[in-house]
């Protein structure tokens, strides 16, 4: 009888209620979004028709819950974690495949379709790949500060990412990013994370205003590095800061001055690129001197920065699509472009705004049911939760994903298993990326980018994905409290 | 490492990123108020406000083509509630499963997605009392209302295939002009074309705010976003109604064109094409269209512009006057005519009975083939250019002075060129040089490989009557909003030299006015007191019966009408042409026809010519 009633209370007690409560609050809101979103006041259907996507997506949450409690009652965690490297292979081998075998639909090869049902591998190798990351990382005697190591990791997470990139999926690729929060968790130096903020700022500047503007920033930039890395304030302000200021004006003097006279030859460009070399050589000087590596570091970043300015334009022209320009320019009101790739964003824009504090009410919007925002149950399902439910149902549901993503980082942070840690950080990650991506683009934050919202979005595909993750994350840890309790 | 640890800075990350979303949210639905606004303008409703065509005036203010109003009833689906169908059906004097069939199309899913919250035509153009019927219950009926437009409206019969039709746009053309929204009319034929976009004026509208049901409720900022509708210009052209009317009766039951000019200005004061468009028919071209295109007389086809024919012996005027200028013969100078022109071995050009030998006076008078053979062959065989080709070219070249073998340039909107053959032409026919004035010889009297159309022969009549010049023929005439284009003012001068036409002149006076058993060949064109000058033609046709043509001008000094009627088939040129072509000038001058010509005109308002002309 005690034995039995002990089996009881850990089988309550070693599950993350919270998690999963957060996780099925997320469904709920998903289910009456969808059913929002597709309502016609004047052909009303029930939320659980088959013919409305909310009964459909009622299927898919079913499933999705019965393959929560195999995960938690059937699968041992640690099987997972001991196939995680030929769950990953497999997965590899499928991504690749779906190229040459997978429907094409927009552009893409991402999708196997059998019959009814359809599958993108690149949901689920999110899944695989954060999995073998943490098998690989919790090795004994793994350290990220060495090279070997180090280069493998990136490897891992690389391999993928290329591959969905060469399925025309960029979107999906992008959220390959979030896998920085681990290696940063693991001990990369924040300088990196730093760089690579710096290449996107610069990518920006130079598209927006000029590669002279990117320049700058870089310089002052790099300038408050190093000053910061010596805490040397009195040369920040003798020299840094009058040089600054005056590359900063001169082009505006150069214009209303010396354009037509004799001081003609003095281009702005001209002074800038002197000032560059100026600083590279100086930081080169300095490192050899001191024997400062990070000042090496600096001169490196200084030149990263001058040949991405150069490389900008050829990487906008050549590299990315048609409709992915599009989707910059607009974001950074380079171009109008209201009826096309604007239109959305724009619509969606308008659909959230006219929310206001408390919102309309459920089934009660108008810019939905008139079907003025496309892809209104999939990508920009938050729409529907802007227009309907306002400021507050916004504020609740982010709270609700910073709930759940925090609790992910703290049972993480708390686990003994470097396994567990590395997966949680991972998934983190992940669902992390997808909210800022999504979330922003819904309000003209981020270029349209098109990635679902997890648990929300319409779509077994994502549903299943993201139910995988967490609860394999929530056997993880119930299986730790089981054996450490 | 000091400060708080990773983990910690990553919570911070996910908090602060929650915080950025979160304020621009806060920031687009509580503070900007900007997006609400744009929430109601997607959920507004423009109706367009049509403007009034342009009228059409004749030369002295008499409206050729105005405007009625009439009604289109639109249907906005999304706003529909049950209604008496049979109340409805009795409103608009349709059947009730008229109205049942249209609604089940509209609701289809399919169509609902397509219409959404707008407003389709259900019934154009109801007229006035009907729509006005529906008004008086539309309260019963939510989801129907009404759109006013204007309808070509013609109070006068007349200038049919001149005025064109306007139509409601298809996609093409839409798709060529793409300032045309679906449901918007355009001018498809004749001056409602050609003038398109001046007649058309400019759209307006009204906006609406509309529920999120899609009903459309009060006027948007009380109608100060609205934008009127610009009213067309006003177009006066240069036809006399009455005369063009007149003109239609007597062409009526014949096939060819009757044209008038004013001399002094060039301004066509009648364009008959006959069989024409009867303008009730272009009030509702779409019901008659398919009438009109089948019919085998083609009314569609303006024939006064668009249709070549041999000139015929009016013909011989303009060879008496290439003549005259390069000096091959003299008025006094006299050829004999024995029953036609010999030439060649045992080759005749025929003649009809008539004294010889004569001079050009005669010659004109009494039209007189074998005279303008002898002046044609002298043109051609002339020594002054070597060769006979030359000598061609020169002759060709003073015929396209006369505006012949091309477009005269008229505002006419599909006006044809005509032909006149080059001397290359006939190389290609029997080989370089093998061809000589004989071979040539019909070109003398009008016939052979010439075209022109009638707007041609009533120019070259207007030339005359001035003595040596023209001014383009048209058909509009200037006003305040439309200014005429320059080249209606200038004068155009032919290659012959103005003392000449005084010449020929009284050969045409005595054509008309000769009397009867004189030979003139058109003493029945005699009206007394209009010095009437005229010549007439008889185009060999061998297809059917030859043509009847004749070209007249009045008074001889001071000409105020020039004319010319081509009637297909209709004979020698005194048979039809002459009265036809006497009787408008006699009605233009005099405003009415004298008791002793009363005979003739019912003759020709009687006559019926159609079964002689041949139709494929």
């Amino acid at each position: 009888m005690i034995g039995r009633s002990t089996a009881e209370r850990s089988w309550l007690n070693t599950i993350d209620w919270y998690l999963v409560g957060a996780y099925l609050l997320l469904l709920l809101v998903g289910w009456l979004s969808i059913y929002a979103s597709e309502y016609d006041p004047e052909n009303v259907r029930s939320i659980f028709s088959w013919e409305m996507r909310s009964g459909k997506q009622l299927v898919w949450i079913g499933t999705a819950l019965l393959l929560d409690v195999l995960i938690l009652f059937a699968i041992p965690p640690r099987t997972v974690e001991a196939l995680s490297p030929l769950l990953y292979g497999v997965m590899l081998l499928l991504l690749v495949a779906v190229i040459f075998l997978g429907a094409n639909t927009r552009g893409s090869h991402s999708w196997f379709v059998l019959g009814p049902v359809s599958f993108q591998p690149a949901e689920l190798s999110k899944i695989t790949t954060s999995l073998f990351l943490a098998k690989w990382m919790s090795r004994y005697g793994f350290r990220l500060s060495r090279r070997q190591d180090f280069l493998l990791t990136l490897a891992i997470i690389l391999l993928p990412m290329l591959i969905i990139v060469a399925e025309n999926e960029t979107g999906s690729a992008l959220v390959y990013l979030s896998f920085l929060f681990v290696l940063y968790r693991e001990g990369l130096s924040g300088w990196w994370l730093l760089l690579l903020l710096m290449i996107i700022v610069v990518f920006i500047l130079t598209l927006v205003y000029s590669p002279y503007v990117a320049l700058w920033v870089t310089m002052a930039a790099a300038a408050v590095c190093v000053c910061a890395e010596r805490s040397n304030l009195r040369r920040l302000f003798t020299l840094y800061l009058p040089a600054g200021l005056l590359l900063a004006f001169y082009p505006w003097l150069y214009r209303s001055w010396m354009a037509e006279g004799p001081l003609a030859f003095l281009r702005p460009s001209w002074l800038l690129a002197g000032a560059a070399l100026a600083m590279f050589i100086g930081c080169l000087v300095r490192a050899w001197r001191e024997k400062n590596s990070f000042r090496v570091f600096v001169a490196l970043a200084l030149v990263l920065g001058l040949l991405i300015t150069r490389a900008v334009p050829w990487v906008f022209q050549n590299v990315l699509q048609e409709h992915q320009r599009t989707r910059i320019e607009v974001l950074f009101g380079m171009k109008e472009d209201p009826s096309g790739a604007g239109y959305n964003v724009r619509q969606s824009m308008i659909a959230i705004g006219s929310g206001g504090f408390w919102g309309k009410g459920w089934l009660k919007g108008t810019q939905s049911s008139y079907g003025f925002v496309p892809e209104q149950s999939t990508d920009f399902i938050f729409c529907t939760i802007g227009e309907q439910w306002g400021f507050v149902g916004c504020l609740l549901t982010i709270a609700l994903y910073v709930f759940l993503i925090g609790r992910i980082l703290i049972l993480s942070e708390s686990s003994r298993e470097t396994f567990t840690q590395i997966y949680g950080y991972s998934i983190a990650g992940i669902i992390f990326l997808h909210l800022v991506v999504n979330v922003g683009m819904t309000i003209g934050l981020m270029p349209v980018i098109g990635i679902p919202l997890p648990f929300l979005s319409y779509g077994g595909s994502s549903l299943w994905a993201f139910s995988m993750m967490i609860f394999i994350f929530v056997a993880l840890i119930r299986n730790e409290k089981k054996y450490f309790r | 490492m000091t400060g708080p640890s990773r983990h910690t800075k990553m919570l911070a990350v996910l908090g602060v990123a929650a915080l950025i979303l979160l304020g621009r949210i806060f920031y687009i639905q509580l503070m900007d108020d900007s997006y609400k606004t744009d929430a109601l303008n997607n959920s507004m409703v423009h109706i367009p406000v049509y403007p009034l065509r342009g009228i059409i005036y004749d030369r002295n203010g008499q409206i050729l083509v105005g405007n009625k109003i009439c009604y289109d009833l639109l249907c906005t689906p999304s706003a529909l509630e049950p209604f008496d169908t049979l109340a409805l059906s009795r409103a608009l004097g349709v059947g009730p499963e008229v109205i049942k069939e249209k609604l089940a199309g509209y609701t289809t899913r399919s169509a609902r997605r397509k219409i959404g919250y707008r407003s389709v035509v259900m019934f154009p153009k109801l007229p006035e009392e009907t729509y006005m019927r529906f008004e008086e219950i539309a309260w019963r009926f939510p989801g129907f209302s009404g759109q006013a437009r204007s309808l070509r409206q013609y109070p006068y019969n007349a200038c049919g295939n001149l005025l064109g039709y306007i139509s409601e746009v298809d996609a093409a053309y839409i798709k060529k002009h793409p300032e045309y929204k679906s449901g918007d009319y355009a001018g498809k034929t004749g001056l409602e074309f050609s003038c398109e976009r001046l007649l058309r004026g400019e759209k307006g509208e009204k906006i609406y705010y509309r529920d999120s049901r899609g009903r459309i409720g009060a006027s948007y900022r009380d109608g100060e976003a609205d934008k009127p509708a610009v009213s067309g210009t006003d177009i006066t052209t240069t036809i006399d109604a009455p005369l063009q009317h007149y003109g239609q009766q007597l062409m009526q039951n014949k096939v060819g064109s009757l044209v008038a000019i004013e001399p002094a200005t060039g301004e066509i004061l009648t364009a008959v094409s006959s069989p024409g468009i009867d303008v009730d028919c272009l009030a509702d071209i779409g019901a008659h269209y398919q009438e009109i295109v089948s019919n085998p007389y083609k009314p569609m086809f303006n024939r006064a512009v668009q249709a070549a024919y041999p000139p015929g012996s009016v013909f011989k005027l303009v060879n008496a006057l290439i003549g005259l200028e390069e000096g091959v013969f003299t008025p006094a100078t006299k050829y004999a005519c024995h029953a036609g022109y010999h030439f060649g071995r045992n080759n005749r050009l025929g003649c009809h009975n008539h004294r010889s030998p004569i001079d050009m006076e005669e010659g004109i008078m009494m039209s007189c083939n074998a005279y303008f053979c002898y002046v044609f062959k002298d043109l051609i065989d002339n020594p002054a250019y070597g060769t006979a080709e030359q000598a061609y070219t020169k002759w060709r070249e003073y015929v396209e002075s006369f505006g012949f073998g091309s477009k005269l340039g008229s505002d006419f909107p599909s006006e044809l060129g005509g032909f006149v053959p080059a001397a290359s032409y006939y190389d290609r026919y029997y080989g370089r040089n093998a061809w000589k004035a004989h071979t040539i010889i019909s070109l003398s009297i009008g016939q052979g490989e010439l075209g022109c159309t009638p707007l041609h022969l009533a120019n070259l009549c207007a030339t005359i009557a001035n003595r040596g010049y023209y001014y383009t023929p048209h058909l509009i005439k200037e006003t305040e909003q439309f200014p005429m284009d320059e080249k209606y003012r200038r004068r155009h001068y032919t290659l012959v030299d103005t003392t000449r036409f005084a010449q020929i002149i009284p050969g045409m006076y005595r054509a008309v006015n000769a009397g009867y058993g004189s030979g003139a060949t058109a003493w029945v064109a005699a009206v007394e007191g209009l010095d009437i000058c005229g010549k007439t033609g008889t185009a060999q046709n061998p297809h059917g019966d030859d043509h009847s043509v004749f070209i007249c001008f009045a008074p001889r000094d001071k000409p105020k009408i020039a004319v010319a009627a081509y009637l297909e088939n209709g004979g020698f040129g005194a048979t039809w042409a002459a009265p036809v072509a006497s009787l408008l000038v006699e009605k233009y001058l005099n405003g009415e026809i004298s008791s002793g010509r009363k005979a003739l005109e019912k003759r020709v308002l009687e006559g019926n010519l159609m079964d002689k002309v041949k139709t494929k």
